[in-house]
């Protein structure tokens, strides 16, 4: 059936059952490859987008369920590397494989919108739903306390 | 590895302006000799390391697989350095597939380094070499007074000067320079090797551009899955096909009868296992199809006993033959028995680790496109060539008619040495007479993985009345059958502390396993670390002496050689160098204040250091343990000796960080079997460390006036028994059985 879903500020039409998983749509219907695929249970956090200013797993969330919603993909964040996040994660050098970081910048962006100086605590907390296989976490505290203080609030109404 | 006589350079024009530098190796150089009409000038382009177009645009090819190890940036950056550009000018591509051209193309064993130090830099100092020769005939003057920076040729007595792209026509058709009298610069003037440089796909990664495997998009391409047996090799008796066809998107639903091959030993990459393909529009709908999939399967066709298979038979069976001598001698001299009955103190203690799985991010995927019998695929593969041979074998088409693209790749690992996935997608996409990606599911990759194989060791050591060692002996119980080990479950005969005691003993027996194992990121040594490394600290508690010293002592022993140690030397191969050992373990011991610690009640230190894939590295571990035995790891210290230059130095400590997480890891997890099954499948049953688990991480190099080698590797075993010893000084418990939840700790 067709839906209407507004992602990174565009307004998208797509056809597609409503139980089929926000993320196959991103990557197969609307060609957005930012989000990962990594286990299909929300586990990982590779899949992670931010729907109306929260990090969601797209993995495990129907896109029915989202219609209506302001969808924030990795594409959304800039499409240049302008985003404090994303200058953060090029100035640190975080990714090694890199497969995870499209999920972790997206929680990342989440938390600093709400939390705009976060703690070791908080981050770690935040940031627990997200895997990183090659071990990357110690880079990816440092960009966030980086890139902290530096974002304006955008993901959210 | 020097640049020699296996290799040379070839130069030619770029169509529409410039140069493009190619380096050959021998395979190459004997495809020519044998007889291509014109001597050979084959078309370059794609095949070179080096562009220069007329606009001065340089494009480096970077030539092997970049799984996160950071090689599709280091590599170029050797090129670049020696041909004098700025790395903001410089464009990296990757290269496909092409052996005979660019050399060995894989990603494993930490061997990126070590291989293309030498040659890289060459290519680029031949181009370097090149630019000065165009310049000073066209200025005519001699090319002893010109020099380079930035991408441009100087003449500082004339004070002109020409960009590179204002020279590559004429470098094009230049002789290509002798590599013997390259000139290699004075490091002290590196300006790109030795600083920290960001990855260069950073750009396109961070604004979610297609990048990996899982992004490759062809046009017509449809999607599938794969249904394996959760038994290996089993076979499909039956299936419900003509309902899946019927459901949405799908294409196809059928069985591949698929090939195994069997034996006594399997192999990590044995073939084509049977199972089911369901081809569909879009990977979700194949999936979704997959879930209605009902299959009766015949889980002996593999093997008769494989469904009896259980991680609890193996633990029996290991008991039973730890208690009989080892089946096969690795090595023994001295006189083991009469020492151990001698010895003022014997320590004897049994070691066991478990299976485990990669469970690399991004899962197994290839894309497959058949054309006019010639066969195109994207992979994540870290060994494509193995690909290609295995492709070749089990579709019987010529290794000439496949065509390999590198994708950049979701964690490696040493998964993707094997090449399963790429036999499935061009299996398949034959089949479906269409383009196809087979992407596995997070559970098809927990139950089809090759695994790190589970050990068995059977340690016992004799002190005198001096503390020193003076016998040692080791039974490893493993897969395999007779000498033969399965893939990464053996043991060297000259593993430590083999030749540093005077009496010594090293064997294994080997039980049946019908399962694949294979490499894990530091095959062999992340477990053996474990053993070799803990039971040297309790032999040096029972002593009562600091395990810093009494492996120090040994590394200082004067070695019995091994004929094994003499054939290296003579084919002027690796030879253990004790001595770079010691060294790094004195750093990191004075880094991390190991001579002054202090084990308060519940927080320890623990050393441990070890030598492998051509890198020396030591580590300490500090850890907390709460009265509830829950563990907290608040600090690594970590030292490597990997040579005399470390070439990015982000990338070099991205690995000893994610070595040390994973190493971390190690000790969290284990992947069991019952009734031939593997039981973990998906993340939530397998715990990788989060972020919380991360320490604080002292990272440092010991610099050495040795090669450079890579970093993948030797950074991983050490944490793992230094965590163990650090619990022991933390807590007075010995953990002798991994996961470490077998010893009651869990995780605070």
């Amino acid at each position: 059936m067709s839906l209407k879903l507004t992602v990174n500020n565009q307004t998208m039409q797509v056809d597609a059952a409503p139980d089929t998983p926000l993320l196959w749509v991103l990557r197969e219907h609307l060609d957005l490859k930012g989000a990962k695929f990594g286990c299909g249970v929300g586990s990982c956090g590779a899949c992670t987008v931010i729907v109306d200013g929260r990090a969601i797993r797209s993995c495990i969330t129907h896109v029915g369920d989202v219609a209506g919603s302001k969808i924030t993909t990795l594409e959304g964040l800039s499409a240049d590397g302008t985003h404090p996040v994303q200058k953060a994660w090029d100035e640190i050098d975080v990714p090694q494989c890199g497969y995870c970081q499209g999920g972790q910048m997206m929680s990342a962006a989440a938390l600093l919108e709400h939390t705009p100086k976060p703690t070791d605590a908080q981050i770690d907390t935040a940031m627990n739903g997200n895997l990183c296989r090659c071990g990357t976490y110690a880079r990816i505290r440092e960009a966030i306390h980086r890139a902290a203080g530096q974002m304006t609030p955008a993901l959210r109404d | 590895m020097a640049l020699n006589r296996r290799h040379f350079l070839q130069l030619s024009a770029l169509a529409g302006g410039g140069l493009a530098l190619s380096l050959y190796d021998q395979p190459f150089a004997r495809a020519l000799a044998g007889g291509q009409p014109d001597g050979g000038r084959p078309a370059l382009s794609p095949r070179a390391f080096i562009h220069i177009d007329r606009t001065g645009k340089v494009t480096i090819q970077a030539k092997n697989p970049e799984v996160g190890q950071g090689v599709r940036t280091m590599l170029p950056m050797l090129i670049a350095e020696e041909l004098d550009v700025e790395w903001s000018q410089v464009h990296v591509e990757q290269a496909s597939l092409d052996e005979d051209a660019y050399g060995a193309q894989f990603a494993g064993g930490s061997m990126s380094t070590p291989l293309n130090w030498e040659p890289l830099r060459r290519v680029g100092a031949a181009g370097r070499q090149l630019m000065i020769t165009a310049a000073a005939h066209r200025w005519g003057v001699p090319p002893q007074e010109c020099s380079t920076a930035a991408g441009r040729v100087l003449h500082a007595a004339s004070q002109r000067s020409l960009d590179y792209g204002e020279l590559a026509d004429d470098a094009a058709a230049l002789p290509v320079p002798d590599s013997a009298s390259l000139q290699m610069k004075d490091p002290k003037n590196y300006k790109i090797i030795g600083k920290f440089t960001s990855g260069v796909d950073n750009p396109a990664l961070l604004t979610g551009k297609p990048l990996f495997g899982i992004d490759v998009a062809l046009p017509g391409m449809l999607h599938a899955v794969y249904q394996k047996c959760p038994v290996f090799a089993g076979k499909v008796k039956s299936a419900n096909l003509d309902q899946i066809k019927a459901m949405p998107g799908v294409r196809h639903a059928f069985i591949v009868e698929g090939s195994v091959r069997g034996g006594p030993v399997v192999d990590s990459d044995p073939g084509l296992e049977p199972g089911i393909a369901i081809v569909a529009d879009t990977w979700w709908q194949a999936q979704a199809a997959r879930k209605a999939l009902k299959v009766d399967w015949d889980t002996a066709a593999g093997s008769p006993t494989a469904a009896a298979q259980s991680s609890q038979g193996f633990d029996n069976n290991a008991a039973q033959l730890l208690k009989q001598p080892p089946i096969h001698t690795l090595r023994t001299y001295g006189d083991v028995d009469a020492a151990f009955k001698s010895a003022s103190k014997v320590v004897e203690a049994t070691y066991a680790y478990p299976f485990l799985a990669h469970g690399a991010l991004e899962p197994q995927n290839t894309t497959a496109r058949f054309d006019n019998g010639k066969l195109e695929l994207w992979t994540t593969s870290q060994a494509p060539g193995g690909g290609r041979r295995l492709v070749a074998r089990e579709l019987g088409i010529a290794e000439g008619d496949i065509t390999i693209h590198m994708t950049r790749t979701g964690g490696g690992f040493g998964r993707r040495l094997m090449n399963d996935y790429m036999v499935e997608a061009a299996w398949i996409a034959r089949e479906a007479k269409a383009p196809v990606q087979v992407l596995w599911s997070r559970e098809d990759d927990f139950l089809h993985d090759a695994y790190r194989p589970a050990g068995w060791h059977g340690m016992k050591a004799g002190l005198d009345a001096q503390g020193k060692v003076v016998a040692w002996r080791q039974h490893l119980v493993t897969f395999g059958q007779g000498e033969r080990t399965a893939p990464s479950a053996g043991i060297g005969a000259d593993e430590f502390p083999s030749g540093r005691v005077p009496n010594y003993f090293i064997g294994h027996s080997a039980m049946p396993l019908w399962l694949r194992t294979g490499p894990m990121r530091a095959p062999g040594a992340n477990a053996i670390a474990f053993v070799g490394q803990s039971f040297l600290d309790e032999v040096a508690h029972a002593a009562g002496r600091d395990p810093l010293d009494l492996q120090l002592e040994l590394l200082a022993a004067t070695p019995v050689q091994s004929p094994d140690d003499q054939a290296r030397r003579n084919r002027g191969g690796y030879v253990f160098r004790p001595e770079r050992l010691a060294g790094v373990l004195q750093q990191v011991a004075e880094e991390s204040g190991w001579r002054n610690r202090k084990n308060a009640t519940g927080t320890g230190m623990g050393i441990a250091a070890y030598a492998c894939h051509l890198g020396y590295c030591a580590e300490v571990v500090q850890v907390t343990v709460d009265a509830a035995n829950g563990i907290r790891v608040n600090k690594v210290w970590a030292v490597a000796d990997v040579g005399h230059q470390i070439i990015n130095p982000s990338g070099a400590r991205a690995q000893v960080e994610g070595a040390i997480v994973e190493g971390i890891g190690h000790t969290m997890l284990e992947a069991t079997m019952t009734g031939g099954q593997m039981v973990q499948t998906n993340y939530p049953q397998y715990r990788l460390p989060r972020m919380r688990q991360t320490p604080e991480m002292h990272i440092s190099w010991r610099i050495t006036p040795n090669p450079p080698t890579g970093l993948g590797e030797p950074a991983l075993p050490p944490v793992i028994p230094a965590l163990c010893n650090a619990i022991f000084a933390a807590t007075g418990k010995r953990v002798r059985t991994l996961p470490l939840a077998k010893s009651g700790f869990s995780w605070t």
